[in-house]
């Protein structure tokens, strides 16, 4: 394939909350993503599939700026948020972060008990007043996560102690508490469950009324049962991208069509 | 675009390769089904009706186990894109093909009727026109199925207006003779339904053309056609 491609399918959005214009990420002297242009719609939920080492999470990963964190990463092209540059040079990469929170594969909670997890975000962005703000907005989070019922009488004991579903959960909150506008989400399902797979998932169907959801995931048919729209990369470009029903029926890309139909490789 | 081989998992290829032969096997039945249902009709042979019945039992029983098949893939596989469409596609095309099968087991049945209670004194060369056409029609859709071919589904859906009209106008030549000699009544109905399970032919094999664009071209033709 030339590096000259046309993404196939319906990249631009009415209502687009995230653009990313010409997009390109290396590192070092390897190009990991080439020159991708996407519009991410006002709470949409759009799923990101493709086999492994084909940019996915690369690309997902440049919406918040978590590549800053590898020295030798570059990025080209533009992306905006809410047509603002993100890689601008007045952008605080910690603000961005708390604007576009993050969701990791592996929960990940604070050593701290469940109610520092969530209340961490909103002191050291000083969203509440006193106490009792703080309060409702760790209880909201939780709510919002689905988690509340089951941690309320155990607020102050560790994060780690629950279950593999609810710290995913309680990750969830934790990036919800600072009011975030888009949730990226990097396969938030792989190290769980079908049970705390379902949960995270109809988790997701209800906070997309709220937020702008990328999710990134290994199962297609995770894909095609949480998602409004469906993007498809192979070996770092962006294939195809349009609603999910299309790409699940009728891709039109022969390559999307291989690999949703597993004749990849 | 269209191909069932491929996939990773070889088994897989294998599934979708036997609901696809099973579809052509009952298909080929079913044209078989319409050919001796005539004869049985034109020639009141009681024998040929009895086989048309029988061969009615193993359409039936490929519809069954086709529809399984294709249930068990969806279950194992979750297919997608154009494995998912030949799955859709197979499991309406079966039991469009299974409908025809019971038309076709009417017309042998009418036909031992008509033995019984004496010949229509009209209409039988109309049949025999119509059925030549929706058998064609039949054939037609198996092949084009078993090439992928939307092209030729498509012709073959505009037979069905051919069929549409011929039918129409034998209906109106049948009612006219009826009102002219009402004595006749009873036998030339039995050979109104006779049109009527031929035409209802045509209209499955339109169905299953659409499910050939449907297969190949991802588009729903359904109710849209012109």
């Amino acid at each position: 394939m030339s590096d000259n491609y046309v993404t196939v399918g319906a990249p631009t959005s009415a209502d687009p909350k995230i653009t990313a214009d010409g997009v390109s990420v290396f590192y070092g002297d390897k190009q990991a993503i080439f020159d991708v242009s996407l519009d991410i719609g006002k709470n949409e939920v759009i799923a990101f599939i493709g086999p492994s080492g084909c940019g996915k999470s690369t690309f997902l990963r440049t919406i918040n700026r978590m590549n800053d964190t590898i020295d030798t990463c570059r990025v080209s092209g533009k992306m905006l948020l809410e047509g603002q540059d993100i890689y601008g040079a007045k952008v605080d990469p910690v603000e961005l972060r708390a604007r576009v929170g993050m969701v990791f594969q592996k929960p990940n909670p604070f050593p701290k008990s469940i109610y520092e997890n969530v209340a961490y975000g909103p002191k050291i962005h000083g969203l509440a007043r006193n106490r009792i703000e703080l309060d409702e907005m760790v209880e909201s989070s939780l709510q919002k996560a689905g988690l509340w019922n089951e941690v309320k009488d155990r607020l102050h004991t560790p994060g780690i102690g629950l279950s593999g579903g609810q710290q995913q959960r309680l990750c969830i909150a934790r990036t919800i508490a600072v009011n975030p506008e888009v949730i990226l989400m990097d396969e938030p399902c792989s190290a769980l469950d079908p049970i705390a797979t379902a949960r995270i998932e109809e988790l997701i169907a209800e906070l997309s009324s709220n937020y702008t959801i990328v999710v990134v995931t290994h199962s297609m048919q995770q894909a095609a049962r949480i998602s409004n729209r469906t993007a498809y990369f192979h070996l770092g470009k962006l294939i195809e991208v349009d609603d999910t029903n299309t790409v699940f029926t009728s891709p039109g890309h022969k390559l999307t069509e291989d690999y949703i139909t597993g004749r990849f490789g | 675009m269209m191909k069932l081989d491929g996939h990773i998992s070889q088994r897989f290829n294998q599934d979708l390769e036997d609901i696809r032969s099973r579809l052509l096997e009952m298909g080929g039945l079913v044209e078989q089904q319409l050919v001796k249902a005539m004869s049985a009709f034109e020639s009141g042979d009681s024998e040929l009706g009895l086989a048309v019945a029988k061969d009615d039992v193993e359409v039936n029983r490929l519809e069954v186990e086709t529809e399984d098949l294709c249930t068990k893939i969806l279950v194992k596989r979750q297919p997608a894109a154009s494995d998912l469409r030949m799955v859709l596609a197979v499991s309406r095309i079966v039991r469009d093909l299974e409908r025809m099968g019971d038309e076709a087991a009417k017309i042998a049945d009418l036909g031992v009727r008509l033995a019984e209670e004496g010949s229509s004194p009209i209409g039988y060369v109309e049949c025999r026109n119509i059925a030549i056409r929706v058998r064609e029609m039949i054939n037609a859709s198996l092949d084009a199925f078993a090439r992928y071919d939307a092209e030729k589904a498509r012709e073959t859906m505009r037979v069905d207006e051919k069929v549409d009209d011929e039918y129409a106008s034998a209906l109106r030549s049948l009612v006219t003779y009826m009102m002219e000699d009402p004595r006749s009544i009873k036998r030339v109905m039995n050979v109104m339904w006779t049109l009527r399970s031929l035409e209802r032919i045509g209209d499955h094999a339109t169905n299953v053309c659409e499910q050939i664009i449907y297969l190949v071209e991802g588009e729903d033709m359904r109710h849209s056609f012109k």
